[in-house]
């Protein structure tokens, strides 16, 4: 490799660092973008959804010509027991409106078309190698070694996803704790396109987002997700790793169980696996938030661990593209200032305490430590469904009026009521 | 077509083979002498971990690299590493 010293090194072409590229190219810098995966996308995996207004910013119209899926119109979160589901089902036409709320994407696809319009601006694309590590001069990091040849940068952004062994060797953070972290699985389920539209009430391209909690973990801290591609479904579990460890089940067979549960099971009848993958989520929230800029370093994305679960919506990816922006608005002006020093980089985390990235994290704070509530994997579903079950059933027998059904119920299930009035509370300041 | 054993669900991905290096290594005197509780065993989504005659071997071809039983490891007893540069699982949706 030659000794020329590039504006920006940027390892992995994931969502954060094909936008990071993008930025920097489209300003005029000269950026290296290399991917370990044969091609972008090869190794990139998530539930699915893209809330995009943050993509719209940065490539305005981008579902003209990106591989979107389907357009997010229907938001279902769903309480499972283990013979029963309670849903909220939203639907409006105002999201199928653009610029759009949100978007089902496969990874694979979409990753791979956001490189390309990163190449387009400029970027000079390195795909099927694997970065070993940082190079670090007096303490400073001015570039990366792969397959023992070095190449130089004023700056390198670390977008090499949830276990960033960058960040990792660069000794910004450890490996994840296992109480920060979850594991994610996931099927691609083939379906015909009439199918998914009729069995989901969807017109066109509209799109449903399934969030389920309760019986879809066997208890364990977790939830599932449905989403419909065009012509396949995306279905996985995203669950608490400490808890897994701890109750010494497997991922792959509380997976099947989901796949089972008479809610689900319809919904991808007659389905065709396509793919089968899985993904370390970081689900530490601000707490295991690693330094976000050291000396000719910046972190994004997962790498990072910007991630937000509040029971309604994941998100990641539009965090990811978020704090890429950041990190490249900081990297432009410090080449217009023709200063790369730690003290000029550090202004990244503080324009992201400004952007949308680090306010959200900081309003779902708490969302993280209330979603690993254990009454919101059993107590609370069962509960529901019992009320529901109780209002619906007619067997000849003297009914009661709402209130007193509630109280009955209540009464015989494991919440107590003062319980209730803590969750009631902590849930309406954490979600 | 559900209720499939991971083995045949593996099938169906695709897979660049990177023949004769393996990225994952246990070092299974750490695992003899320190493990509290082998989590690889059943946390590893793809299952590449399992028990033989007393011996913890890793089936690393099926790796699906999500470095969760890196994370859940009590011991430090795994050395794990992505795959070579181009090699390793290959999703084609994501």
């Amino acid at each position: 490799m030659t000794e020329d010293v590039f504006d920006a090194i940027i390892v992995g072409a994931g969502v954060a660092g094909s936008s990071a590229a993008y930025r920097l190219a489209r300003a005029g810098l000269q950026v290296v973008l290399i991917e370990r995966g044969p091609f972008p996308g090869s190794k990139n995996l998530s539930g699915g959804v893209l809330y995009g207004r943050v993509l719209h910013d940065l490539i305005p119209n981008f579902w003209e010509s990106a591989p979107v899926e389907r357009v997010i119109t229907n938001q279902i979160v769903s309480f499972l027991t283990a013979d029963s589901s309670v849903n909220l089902d939203f639907k409006t036409e105002a999201f199928n409106q653009p610029p759009y709320n949100g978007f089902t994407v496969l990874r694979a696809r979409f990753d791979r078309w956001l490189a390309e319009q990163a190449e387009a601006a400029g970027v000079m694309l390195v795909p099927g190698i694997k970065v070993d590590g940082v190079v670090k001069r007096d303490g400073k990091v001015v570039g990366i070694s792969a397959d023992n040849e070095e190449m130089l940068a004023k700056v390198v952004i670390a977008a090499d996803g949830a276990n960033s062994f960058i960040a990792q060797q660069a000794g910004l953070r450890d490996k994840i704790p296992a109480g920060h972290a979850a594991v994610g699985v996931k099927e691609v389920i083939g379906l015909p396109r009439e199918v998914i539209e009729e069995r989901f009430h969807l017109n066109g391209n509209e799109g449903a987002a399934y969030n389920i909690v309760g019986f879809a973990t066997r208890g364990v801290p977790g939830g599932g997700f449905l989403y419909t591609n065009q012509e396949s479904l995306s279905v996985g579990l995203v669950i608490h790793l400490e808890a897994l460890v701890e109750r010494q089940l497997k991922p792959a067979e509380i997976f099947e169980d989901f796949l089972a549960h008479p809610m689900i099971a319809p919904l991808i009848k007659g389905g065709k696996l396509l793919e089968y993958g899985a993904h370390l989520v970081p689900e530490g929230g601000l707490k295991m938030m690693p330094p976000l800029a050291a000396d000719g370093l910046l972190l994004v994305g997962d790498a990072a661990g910007f991630g937000v679960n509040n029971g309604f919506v994941v998100r990641g990816m539009d965090l990811a593209i978020g704090s890429a922006v950041a990190a490249a608005e900081t990297i432009i002006e410090a080449q217009a200032a023709d200063d790369f020093s730690a003290a000029r980089l550090h202004s990244y985390p503080d324009r992201l305490e400004k952007s949308f990235v680090m306010q959200d994290m900081r309003t779902y704070a708490r969302a993280v430590d209330f979603m690993k509530n254990d009454r919101l994997f059993e107590a609370y579903p069962t509960l529901l469904s019992n009320i529901l079950a109780d209002i619906y059933r007619q067997d000849a027998q003297p009914k009661k009026n709402l209130a007193p059904t509630l109280l009955k119920n209540l009464k015989t299930s494991k919440i107590s009521l003062l319980d209730l009035l803590k969750d009631a509370l902590a849930g309406g300041r954490a979600l | 077509m559900n209720r499939l054993p991971v083995t045949e669900k593996l099938a169906v991905n695709k897979y660049e083979l990177d023949e004769g290096h393996p990225h994952i290594a246990v070092n299974e005197e750490v695992c003899r002498a320190k493990c509290k509780n082998l989590a690889c065993l059943y946390v590893c989504p793809a299952n590449v971990y399992s028990e033989q005659n007393g011996r913890i071997m890793a089936d690393w071809a099926g790796c699906l690299e999500c470095g969760t039983c890196l994370v859940a490891c009590p011991s430090d007893a795994l050395q794990w590493v992505y795959p070579r540069g181009g090699f390793g699982v290959i999703y084609r949706s994501g």
